[in-house]
């Protein structure tokens, strides 16, 4: 707000100074209106307060700012005022340029109470609706709709009546129907069509205003009133399934990443790796480490910090993933149970070496500037990052399934997949096949680690909280194909969410979980099993 | 094999198992006991419980190796069995506490009236009694085993896909009895136990009953597990964990084979829980993470599977390294400790001690026999057979 207001100062100034030598000089109603601040009585400032916000003087905002900030001084003797800037020098008021001359002995700050921080707080609002940014007129705009101050009718008409942006004139056009509604004196045909222009909002705010109406109304009144309540409601119904469906989407996506990799290296090998959950770790702690990195020899980088740490992460997972491949998991083939605790014991390793390096707590990864912040899409809000997340993780699956469908490793991997040793009997080197999906699967779960670290703590356990859900996505989705664990991990999520509201998180996670354990007594092979006639897969 | 079946249920090994775990149950408590404090021949009750707590170990990793063995089920989830077994010990004990507690409320433990409970949940009826506590240890477990294991077998989940299953079981009660509103007591879980049918819980003489009780029920289910694998029905099993459809394809009903010992085996482990539970005087929904039914499964792997005495001695060895590093400056080496001991034993000592011992002896034997055949055995003991030999 500070920096808001700051910036207003200064932009007000900036055309203050331009205009200036042609509008400001000759006494007008803002010129008349600054000796009210200089009786130092509340009841004269605030009288002085309105007529400077309605002035149109370009001067105005930064003057009511002042005030707000007490960097507005008077002289009583001298019946003059001043602005103090943030660099102490002061302004004279009336013409907004620097005072020059020696500054009266009895100077002092304008005084304000709480009264007079509400009119201040109405006249800001009524200013703002005539800034020259649309971006601040439209919230404004939207202020005024939750206040509904009746006091900021003229303004707000004058403000509406000069209104080119259409935006910004749905929103001044609601707040002044807000205001009718609100208003006890407005006749019932204002308040029904100023219903209409509410309910066609259809927010929550909306809702509240029109809940807020008092029982006595006339009867058209009440009847829109009571129109209109449902038809909000049915819009904030639907908007609550759109957001419930994004939130599944946004949890979909992370378990889609977490997991994908996993089933790759379950589809081509039969072996479960328990240690997935540390590549992502991995991942997480490699964006960590490079971030820290770019604080320290060039902040600038920042930015591009993600960029950076996608494709370090993925080498990093991937050679630790072929490393484990080539001294553990080689050696276990055919004994894939085995293969499940070797790859646990790994992953308690990996745990204590990260715990033991970067320490039990949890790291600090920041927000790029592109990936921080969030954005309204109707009725609901979408924050950059899980957008990013969702996009990326599409990117990630696409390019997944072009290389599986159109290189010569993906068509090996499928090979191997489908039936190993008929792969190797036409010559596919299916121990170098397995050392490269198992280094593919975990330079996957690395860069989901990239992604992770943006919404969730880097700590050392970060991938036992993956870990699980990963596995219920591809038990769920079955190894056939990739798509299978996109609807799997798309399925799970967007469930997840929709049982919450019911019955909270935990609530929802365990219904998935006995939901699962009962889908595969239907399905033993998931939901998109490979075809085939073995009798034993 | 024409033998007595008396001297097949007893073999060299578990001869020397038994009296090996009746010694220790008569020593220690005659030395915790009778041995005055200062005699070097003293026991401290502290490591009465602490050896009390092995032997419930070991009965868990005995129902483990029952089931992973010989029938080639690795179950991720059996903590939860174990937790189930202790929850309803723990019920019993909860009950027995009365107006002890803080608040002195004769009907409900102190949890309950602090999240304003009115009256005591149905299922929290009869733990007053024993006999009915002690049938819950056998029946909660056992039910649920049966249930699971039924939709399981029964639908032919095997392999990975049912170790994942079993640890998405346990994990989904861990979040479910971590809930206040479950009525277990949440996160504190039951504690606070006053006395055992009653006895002073925290008396030495308790404490020795309990140790002597645990070790009786390890030798009981050892003989009963050791009782069903040397008969046909365990070499069926044996079978079945070979060669699964082969022997389906024999004739033999393997999810009815599987199902009775995978709930054999759950009540094993709850009746393992319920004597672990007051021997440490707490039970909380910890008891059901995931990583503690892994870390169960490895005390067999490393003691050697298939071969029940192996698991008991696994639980015994692993605890106590276990208890030894953690309690000293090597703590921050035990997480590494541990995953070397999953990654060692699987990639250099698949038969674990026992079985390694065995075939060692055997490869000793053949050569003083036969004089000439090499010492190397081919890895049989893998139980899966080529994998995908099938397809």
């Amino acid at each position: 707000m500070r920096v808001f207001s700051d910036r207003l100062i200064a932009l007000v100034f900036a055309i203050g100074m331009l205009v200036g030598g042609i509008g400001i000089g000759h006494a007008g109603p803002y010129e008349d209106a600054l000796a009210g601040f200089t009786t130092d009585e509340f009841s004269d400032t605030a009288d002085s307060v309105t007529a400077v916000a309605t002035s149109g003087s370009p001067l105005a905002p930064a003057l009511i700012a002042a005030l707000q900030d007490g960097r507005l001084l008077y002289s009583a003797k001298d019946k003059k005022v001043f602005i103090k800037t943030a660099d102490d020098k002061l302004l004279d008021a009336e013409t907004g340029k620097p005072f020059d001359g020696t500054p009266p002995d009895d100077i002092d700050p304008v005084r304000v109470n709480n009264r007079l921080r509400g009119v201040i707080d109405a006249a800001n609002g009524a200013l703002t609706l005539m800034a020259p940014n649309p971006n601040h007129r439209y919230e404004a705009a939207q202020a005024v709709f939750k206040s509904r101050e009746a006091a900021v009718l003229p303004a707000l008409d004058k403000a509406l009546a000069a209104e080119t942006n259409a935006k910004v004139k749905k929103a001044l056009t609601e707040a002044r129907a807000a205001i009718t509604i609100a208003a006890e004196d407005s006749s019932a045909a204002d308040k029904v069509a100023a219903i209409a222009v509410v309910s066609a909002r259809g927010d929550q705010d909306s809702m509240a205003l029109i809940e807020s109406l008092p029982a006595n109304q006339p009867p058209e009144v009440a009847a829109a009133a009571k129109a209109a309540s449902a038809k909000i409601q049915r819009t904030l119904a639907l908007w609550n399934t759109v957001q419930n469906l994004w939130y599944g989407l946004s949890l979909g996506s992370v378990l889609l990443l977490a997991a994908i990799g996993l089933a790759i290296t379950f589809g081509v090998m039969g072996v479960i790796n328990m240690a997935h959950g540390e590549m992502v770790m991995l991942g997480a702690y490699v964006t960590y480490v490079v971030q820290e990195l770019i604080r320290t020899k060039n902040p600038a980088l920042f930015d591009y910090s993600l960029a950076i740490a996608l494709p370090l992460a993925f080498l990093v997972a991937a050679a630790v993933g072929i490393l484990i491949e080539r001294t553990v998991i080689r050696f276990l083939y055919g004994r894939p149970l085995e293969t499940l605790l070797a790859t646990w014991g790994i992953s308690l390793v990996l745990q204590q070496a990260v715990r033991g390096t970067f320490g039990p707590t949890n790291k600090e990864v920041g927000n790029p500037t592109w990936m921080s912040g969030a954005f309204d899409l109707g009725g609901i809000l979408i924050t950059y990052n899980r957008l990013w997340i969702i996009v990326f993780t599409g990117i990630v699956f696409v390019a997944l399934l072009g290389m599986l469908r159109f290189t010569r490793l993906g068509l090996e991997m499928r090979a191997v997949t489908q039936n190993r040793s008929m792969a190797a009997a036409v010559g596919i080197r299916t121990a170098r096949i397995d050392a490269l999906t198992f280094g593919l699967g975990s330079g996957i779960a690395g860069i989901a680690g990239v992604a992770l670290s943006q919404i969730d703590n880097v700590s050392p356990n970060l991938g036992q909280g993956y870990i699980i859900d990963s596995f219920m996505v591809v038990v769920f989705g079955g190894v056939g194909n990739l798509w299978g664990t996109l609807v799997g991990a798309l399925t799970l999520g967007i469930a997840n969410k929709f049982l919450e509201p019911f019955a909270g998180a935990v609530l929802a996670k365990i219904a998935i979980l006995v939901c699962i354990i009962l889908f595969i007594q239907k399905r033993p092979r998931g939901m998109f099993a490979l075809k085939g006639r073995a009798i034993e897969a | 094999m024409k033998s007595h079946p008396l001297l097949r249920l007893l073999d060299r090994d578990s001869t020397l198992f038994l009296v090996l775990l009746g010694a220790f149950a008569i020593a220690i408590p005659v030395l915790n006991l009778l041995m005055p404090d200062g005699s070097f021949l003293h026991i401290s009750t502290y490591f009465v419980s602490l050896f009390g707590k092995y032997v419930c170990y070991g009965l868990l990793a005995l129902s483990i190796d029952l089931i992973w063995g010989y029938v080639g089920i690795l179950s991720l989830g059996h903590g939860a069995f174990f937790a189930l077994g202790g929850y309803a010990m723990g019920m019993y004990l909860m009950r027995q506490i009365g107006t002890r507690g803080v608040y002195a409320n004769p009907i409900l433990p102190d949890f309950m009236v602090f999240l304003n409970y009115s009256e005591l949940p149905v299922f929290w009826y009869g733990f007053n009694s024993f006999a009915y506590a002690a049938l819950m240890v056998l029946l909660v477990p056992g039910l649920l085993a049966f249930v699971f294991g039924w939709f399981a077998f029964r639908s032919r989940v095997t392999g990975v896909y049912l170790s994942i299953i079993t640890q998405a079981m346990t994990y989904a009660l861990l979040l479910a009895f971590f809930r206040n509103n479950f009525g277990f007591g949440g996160n504190n879980g039951l504690t606070d136990f006053k006395d055992i049918l009653g006895f002073n819980i925290q008396s030495d003489g308790t404490r020795n009953a309990l140790l002597v009780i645990s070790c009786l029920m390890l030798g009981l289910c050892f003989l009963l597990s050791r009782a069903i694998v040397t008969s046909k029905f365990g070499m069926v099993l044996v079978a079945i964990r070979d060669a699964e459809s082969r022997t389906r394809f024999l004739g033999y009903r393997v999810e009815a084979y599987k199902l009775f010992v995978f709930t054999l085996s759950a009540c094993m482990a709850g009746i393992a829980g319920a004597l672990y539970v007051p021997q440490v005087g707490i039970i909380n929904p910890g008891e059901f993470a995931p990583a503690n039914s892994i870390e169960a499964v490895i005390w067999v792997a490393v003691g050697g599977r298939g071969t029940l005495t192996g698991a008991v001695l696994g639980a015994f060895v692993v605890n106590y390294a276990k208890t030894f590093f953690t309690s000293g400056f090597l703590a921050p080496y035990w997480l590494f400790m541990l995953g070397g001991l999953f990654i060692g034993t699987t990639l250099l000592m698949p038969r674990g001690i026992i079985g390694t011992y065995n075939a060692w002896r055997a490869g000793r034997n053949e050569v003083l026999e036969e004089n000439a055949k090499s010492a190397a055995l081919e890895d049989g003991s893998a139980p899966s057979a080529p994998p995908r030999a099938a397809e």
